[in-house]
Order: structure tokens, then C-alpha cells, then sequence
């Protein structure tokens, strides 16, 4: 299908951008990298009255090393992401997670804005940001609010994002010593969401494991912090049945889905097999 | 309110001006605005990669971008990267390997098989699988996809 006619505007500046946001209101869509917006379009299942195409606000695309951590603007490509060196230094987590993103194509375009500002419940990049404490910047006419990730996603398609407010980027700070991270899912085909993702997030001394921050994708409507799970691994070294204990403790920290692509318990035990998998590659 | 807009590009080293509608995608654009239907319209949502062409020389899903977006930009085609010859071997495997059917497939095929074979010479039968993912082939002929990306891969490493 095609889309129902809208009009377009391309803001040169982030101001003119807020000033067009608030102009429209509700009838008034972000285009950022478009990979969910425009198939929603096309499919009329948004129909807003004006687009508003941030692509061309200059300097939202960069990715950078502050003081602060990895800033990564809200226009920077996955596809930069995913071939950033800072980003493989600085957030390997996130470096190891971009390849599952939809597919190359897709990722020529894609944005971590987008990714962030959509919050769908089995994206990958909202689980790594949560796992790895980041912040979510966000920016109105006249204000900013650096919002932790943790907080940010409240729901299927739900944000902290107040009406008239973009994302502009988003914050990694800076990963202490002995921390290792694993990106893992698992999908039907390569490129496909994910049934179940796993950010894994932990200090390591020796083989034990100090702290875990364990975020999965695709088992409910934001990224599931697994505490009980993270609790049941912290100060041991994860032998058979530690993790086998993680499993169980794991098993009360989720309430996934099901749907056509699968079952709530075949989701619990694809949880649980990734845990298991991501655990032995950080220790080992 | 979706008054027309002027949109300045270049398009297989053509430079092109239009008008053009904000909710026209570039696919339509090229098929209907340039009469370029070698890109061919599947799903309209980003799914089957059928619509595969290259904006600043990276492949893009020409459903999901809109053409008024491409202002300024550099587009190839499957006419384009034929017409150089710069896909001329992979046209030639994919014959051999009779990796294409009803052919509906091909031109994304070929675009996305090209991508990845100027990022990894190398590239493995798995690896070779994993980027064609997202191209559908309902003839479901992919086996025969693979090999001839395969073969073309060895050949160029060989040349």
C-alpha cells in the first residue's frame, strides 16, 4: 500500500526541529531512520499529518569519548555503530549486538535514536543500554533531561519521552575494570526479531563472577532486568550447578510471551539456555 | 498539505530533477518517475529486499526511504551496476548456477550479494546465507543463490 498523504518538512537546525514538534503536536511524526516509521506508513497503520525529518540536523550523529562515557548520537547509523571502533573499545556490548539488528540494508539506515525513541519490546539496543547503565538524552525547547535507560522504557512502544522532546543521544559511561559483557539471541532466521535476547553485563575476578546485570529482550514489554538471576550469580564462580540454580531464579524473574513464533515456555528455556551459553563465554 | 517538492539527485551517474509527491518512496520514484523497474516493489515493507538499490554507495531498502529524502544523493540501480559491468560475473554465475527463476528476486539479489562480496572477499556459505537473509526468494530457489555468490566469490579471489 502507499502512504495517506502527509506533508514533509526538513528542519535545518535542532530548535526549527522542536519548533515543528510542537507546531504539529500529536499529528506530527519524527522520521529518523524510517525502518519502522515508514513501514507503518505504508501499511496506513500511522497516518500523521506532517513528517518532520530530523536526518539532516547537523551533529546528532556523532559518536564520541567524553569524560562522561561513549556519547552516540541519536542519528548515528547502526551500521556505524556496528563499524565504530570507540564503540567496539568503549561499549563491546553494544558493538556485538548491532549485527543482529534487522539486516545490512536496514541498517544503512537505521538510527539509535529511532531504536530507543520506538522502544520495541524485542529490540536489542534499549536491553544493552539497560545492562550497561546508560542514559538516554533528550532534549525540548528549552530543556534536557539525561534519563537512565533503567527508567526510560516503561512499556510496549512506551518511553519516558514527554511530547515535544527528541532524543539526541544516548550515554555509556565509562566500564570499570574486570567487566565483560556477551550479546546474544535467538531467532528463526538471521535478521529476524529476536525470541529471546540476552545482554549480559558482569564483573569478572578470575572465574567468578563478582556482579551480574542481566537485561533480556523479546520476554515482555520493556527489557527484563533478571535480578533474581543476577542475585543467584553474583560472588560465584558459575559451575553446573550454580547455573543451574541462576536457571531456576531465572524462571521467577520472567513472564514472557507467547505468540505464533512460540510459547511462553519455549521462551523460558531459550532464556535460560542463552544465560547458561553467555555466562561460560564471559568467565571463560 | 503534501504539495509537491523539488528534489535534485543523481541516478546512474544521470543527474536528475523531479517533483515529487513527500509519500512517494525512492522505489517508485525510479520505477514510475524514471521508468527504471529494474528495482522491483514486494512488500512495501522492508521485509523482502526486493527493492534494493544504493543511496551514497550503501544498500538501502528503496521502500523505506522516501524520495524526497534523497535529494542531493547519489542512486545505482541494478540498471546502473549492470550497465558498468561492475556486476557483470555475478549476472553470469547467477545464470550458470540458474539461480534465478522467475527473477523477481535478482536484482536485489545481486545488489546485496555485490555488497557483501566488496566488504568480505572471503565471505564463507554461511556468511553468504546470513546477508541474503533479508532477500526473499519465493521461488525458494536459494541454494543455487548461495553457490553462484560462492563462485563468483572464489573466481574474483582468483583473478
Amino acid at each position: 500500500m502507499k502512504p495517506v498523504p502527509f506533508a514533509y518538512h526538513r528542519p535545518a537546525s535542532l530548535d526549527e526541529a522542536l519548533a515543528l514538534l510542537e507546531r504539529y503536536g500529536a499529528d506530527g511524526r519524527v522520521l529518523a531512520g524510517g525502518q519502522s516509521l515508514v513501514p507503518a506508513l505504508n501499511m496506513r497503520l500511522a497516518a500523521p499529518a506532517a513528517l518532520i525529518d530530523i536526518n539532516r540536523l547537523p551533529g546528532l550523529d556523532g559518536i564520541s569519548l567524553e569524560p562522561e562515557g561513549l556519547v552516540i548520537g541519536a542519528l548515528a547509523r547502526h551500521g556505524a555503530v556496528e563499524a565504530s571502533p570507540l564503540v567496539a573499545r568503549h561499549a563491546p556490548l553494544i558493538a556485538e549486538a548491532m549485527p543482529h539488528v534487522g539486516h545490512r540494508a536496514i541498517r544503512t539506515r537505521g538510527t539509535v535514536g529511532g531504536s530507543v525513541a520506538l522502544a520495541d519490546p524485542a529490540a536489542e539496543l534499549p536491553a544493552c543500554l539497560i545492562a550497561l547503565d546508560a542514559i538516554v538524552r533528550v532534549t525540548g525547547l528549552g530543556s534536557r533531561r539525561d534519563i537512565p535507560a533503567q527508567r526510560f522504557f516503561r512499556g510496549t512502544y512506551v518511553t519516558d519521552l514527554a511530547p515535544g522532546e527528541l532524543v539526541t543521544a544516548v550515554v555509556v559511561p565509562p566500564i570499570g575494570p574486570g567487566w565483560r559483557s556477551r550479546f546474544a539471541e535467538l531467532a528463526r532466521r538471521h535478521g529476524d526479531y529476536a525470541l529471546v535476547g540476552l545482554a549480559a553485563h558482569c564483573r569478572v575476578d578470575g572465574r567468578a563472577i563478582m556482579e551480574a546485570r542481566l537485561a533480556f529482550c523479546g520476554v515482555g514489554p520493556t527489557p527484563v532486568r533478571a535480578f533474581r538471576a543476577e542475585a543467584a550469580l553474583s560472588g560465584r564462580r558459575p559451575d553446573p550447578d550454580v547455573v543451574a540454580e541462576t536457571g531456576r531464579a531465572l524462571d521467577a524473574d520472567l513472564d514472557p510471551p507467547g505468540d505464533v513464533h512460540g510459547s511462553p515456555a519455549l521462551r523460558r528455556h531459550l532464556a535460560r539456555v542463552l544465560l547458561s551459553r553467555s555466562v561460560a563465554r564471559i568467565v571463560g | 498539505m503534501d504539495e509537491e517538492i523539488q528534489v535534485s539527485l543523481t541516478v546512474n551517474g544521470v543527474a536528475v530533477s523531479r517533483r515529487v509527491e513527500p509519500r512517494q518512496s525512492l522505489v517508485d520514484f525510479l520505477r514510475y518517475g524514471l521508468e527504471l523497474t529494474g528495482s522491483h516493489v514486494g512488500c512495501e515493507h522492508g521485509v523482502c529486499g526486493a527493492c534494493t538499490v544504493r543511496v551514497d554507495g550503501a544498500i538501502v531498502r528503496g521502500c523505506l526511504m522516501l524520495a524526497v529524502q534523497c535529494d542531493g544523493c547519489r542512486i545505482e540501480t541494478i540498471e546502473g551496476v549492470a550497465g558498468t559491468g561492475e556486476v557483470f560475473d555475478l549476472q553470469e554465475a547467477f545464470a550458470q548456477e540458474n539461480a534465478l527463476q522467475c527473477g523477481f528476486c535478482t536484482p536485489g539479489m545481486l545488489l546485496t550479494a555485490q555488497d557483501l562480496l566488496a566488504r568480505k572477499p572471503a565471505a564463507s556459505a554461511q556468511e553468504i546465507r546470513e546477508a541474503l537473509s533479508g532477500n526473499y526468494c519465493r521461488c525458494t530457489g536459494y541454494h543455487a543463490i548461495v553457490e553462484a555468490v560462492r563462485k563468483t566469490a572464489e573466481a574474483r579471489r582468483r583473478a
